[in-house]
């Protein structure tokens, strides 16, 4: 089997404000492999943005940084043996992967594309970037860019400036801003929470459009199960800035194992089922942080137990690819239980 | 755009109408009989009653107005009372001069001032902002005069790099065509008066330029710090983007236009209000033209003088607001 595409080990993401260091992503790993559809879910606040943005060097710093672990790229034409580690490169070589190899879209495609500038100069400018282009080309490039996003009268909006673009135009043209440069993996944070419902359908479809037909690996962050569902191959659960459980898609939505994960699920309305209230865990995402010993979620957690205030549970592997921070599944705790 | 700029000058006419009632009414704002005061008490009743002829003040006031848009209409200003002559001839050499400080001050303010705000705004709360701040509170609130007369003191008193005084060497005058001595030289092939004349500029220049500068840094740094956190500023930065491009192409762009309205309405005063300047350097631009003729009684000076600041002003102001559509394409009117 060929090598993730991307690879994130042990990942720390820091963020140094004045009432101390801010653990915001701690110790996440995952990977995604060439063509694949990761999910990353969790509530806000939970580690996800800082997560993308430390794959794509965009951390503010100061206050952020990035203290250890490691973001391995193995770009796929050289046949994965080739890799970097996205920590550690040069500004100017992140530059250079930035935009062309890995590509972002971000939440609000209402404040994402610079007021002053034409359409067609925003998708060339990346671009022209990362190769040389005439001008002529250029036009050309962003035309089919817009088409491939389903923009129609593409000939025209190629002229015309954000402010006449509604929010899912806009949102495809973020779109074909990213995959202008055909890149390898592309970061979507929340491409759709800013966007009717209608709208969002419409903008995961291309997403999976060109998932499909171009080979691009995504990681789609998101709150929204209902997307995961619909998109992904593979899903990451985040709490406070921790893998909760990872797994495959049908896995996580079907037989969740962490708490956490089941009570997301039991949040969302079910189809023709009449109730009173939707369900809810209780309480708030906690600090990153202020938790030092124990599970992050044993304060909301039904099935908590003593040991979850003591101490911090380990990423427990429950079968291939399945895997859940949890002492519930702990084997100490199984044996403890058969007795 | 052209509809827009055609419109925006239709809309310059009533402005220009309320300008000259001012600048005409100013001649009747004399207490008493204009002539007798601009004459003084020992004045001959024969001199006042000729003085009244010359302008015009025994006509009804329409006529009188008439009289004087028609002939601003036909570039006629009307004439010195002190020296005789033409005040639309008279004036240009003072204009020029004028101007073309003011064109030396805004290049040194434009360019020092926005860098230093970018820069600032870039790198917040670094060294470097705060010491940019510090100075352009300091250049803020510097009486220009004190400034003026520390410049002269240090650069041309002790060091003698700079002349202290004048637009060129006295003992070697500029022939001028056009008033503009830095182009009057490069038309007359005297490169070394070009020289002389350009550093002639740069005292009163930056005595002039550093209240603008310091207004513009600081502008510029906070009109930059709220573009820098707008979310296509990161957009910009994901696609690979030079620092350069993001923070100037995308940055300063979107952040230019209350810097430029910032640039407008001080050009419109360095215009007009360089008289502190002008006497320090003894700069014989338009604001010294316009105090002398108020210490001679002079009234067509003036109602001229100020009249050509005013509608100097509206024009700068008329190029910003069609800059601003220019350069925001959301602006429309």
């Amino acid at each position: 089997m060929k090598k993730p595409v991307l690879e994130v080990n042990q990942l720390q993401t820091h963020f140094f404000t004045d009432r101390g260091e801010v653990p915001a992503v701690d110790n996440v790993s995952f990977e995604i492999h060439s063509g694949e559809v990761l999910g990353v879910v969790g509530e806000s606040g939970c580690g996800k943005s800082v997560t993308s943005l430390s794959v794509m060097g965009l951390i503010p710093k100061p206050p952020g940084k990035i203290v250890g672990g490691e973001i391995l790229f193995r770009p796929q034409q050289d046949e994965g043996e080739k890799e970097e580690n996205l920590v550690k490169v040069s500004k100017k070589r992140m530059r250079q992967i930035r935009g062309n190899q890995i590509a972002m879209i971000f939440q609000e495609p209402m404040t994402s594309l610079d007021p002053l500038y034409k359409i067609g100069y925003q998708i060339i400018e990346g671009v022209r970037n990362h190769r040389a282009v005439s001008k002529k080309e250029g036009r050309q490039i962003a035309i089919d860019m817009l088409k491939l996003v389903g923009i129609p009268r593409a000939e025209e909006i190629v002229d015309e400036y954000p402010h006449q673009l509604s929010g899912g135009m806009r949102q495809r043209v973020m779109i074909a801003i990213a995959m202008a440069c055909d890149p390898e993996v592309l970061i979507a944070d929340e491409p759709t929470t800013a966007l009717d419902v209608t709208i969002q359908a419409q903008i995961l479809e291309l997403m999976k459009k060109l998932n499909r037909e171009k080979g691009t690996a995504i990681m789609m962050i998101t709150h929204d199960l209902g997307v995961v569902a619909e998109m992904c191959d593979r899903v990451v659960v985040m709490y406070a800035g921790k893998v909760v459980e990872q797994g495959d898609v049908r896995t996580i939505l079907k037989s969740p194992k962490h708490p956490y994960t089941q009570g997301l699920i039991r949040s969302l309305p079910k189809m023709g089922k009449r109730e009173s209230r939707l369900y809810s865990i209780p309480g708030n995402v906690p600090k990153p942080g202020s938790i030092k010993n124990g599970c992050r979620f044993a304060a909301r957690c039904p099935a908590v137990f003593d040991r979850c205030y003591q101490e911090n549970p380990e990423l427990i592997e429950m079968k291939e690819g399945h895997a859940c921070r949890c002492f519930l599944y702990d084997s100490k705790e199984a044996e403890v239980s058969h007795v | 755009m052209l509809a827009y700029t055609i419109r925006r000058l239709l809309m310059l006419i009533p402005v220009l109408i309320g300008m000259s009632l001012i600048t005409f009414s100013i001649i009747h704002l004399i207490p008493g009989n204009p002539a007798q005061v601009i004459l003084g008490e020992q004045a001959s009743p024969q001199a006042i009653a000729s003085l009244e002829e010359q302008l015009g003040l025994n006509e009804p006031y329409f006529v009188q107005y008439g009289n004087y848009v028609a002939g601003i209409l036909q570039g006629d200003l009307g004439t010195s009372l002190r020296t005789r002559g033409e005040i639309s001839t008279e004036i240009l050499p003072y204009l020029a001069a004028t101007i073309e400080l003011t064109i030396f001050a805004l290049i040194f303010a434009v360019i020092v001032g926005v860098n230093a705000g970018i820069i600032s705004a870039w790198r917040q709360n670094s060294m470097f902002d705060y010491t940019a701040m510090i100075i352009a509170l300091v250049g803020v609130s510097m009486p220009i005069f004190w400034l003026g007369l520390m410049q002269q003191w240090v650069f041309a008193q002790e060091l003698g790099w700079l002349p202290a005084f004048g637009r060129a060497n006295p003992r070697d005058p500029v022939e001028t065509t056009t008033y503009f001595y830095l182009i009057d030289t490069i038309i007359n092939g005297r490169f070394d008066q070009w020289w002389t004349s350009f550093k002639h500029l740069i005292l009163p220049g930056i005595a002039l330029g550093t209240i603008p500068m310091a207004i513009i840094a600081r502008m510029t740094r906070s009109s930059m710090l709220e573009v820098l956190r707008q979310d296509y500023m990161r957009t910009v930065e994901a696609k690979g983007s030079k620092t350069f491009t993001v923070i100037y192409r995308h940055g300063f762009k979107n952040a230019v236009i209350p810097v430029l309205t910032v640039v407008g309405l001080q050009t419109g005063t360095l215009l007009g209000g360089a008289l502190l300047t002008e006497t320090i350097f003894s700069w014989p631009g338009i604001g010294r033209y316009v105090y002398e003729a108020i210490g001679n009684r002079d009234y067509p000076v003036i109602q001229s003088g100020i009249l050509v600041i005013a509608t100097m002003f509206v024009l700068i102001n008329l190029v910003v607001d069609l800059l601003y559509s220019y350069i925001d394409p959301r602006i429309k009117y």
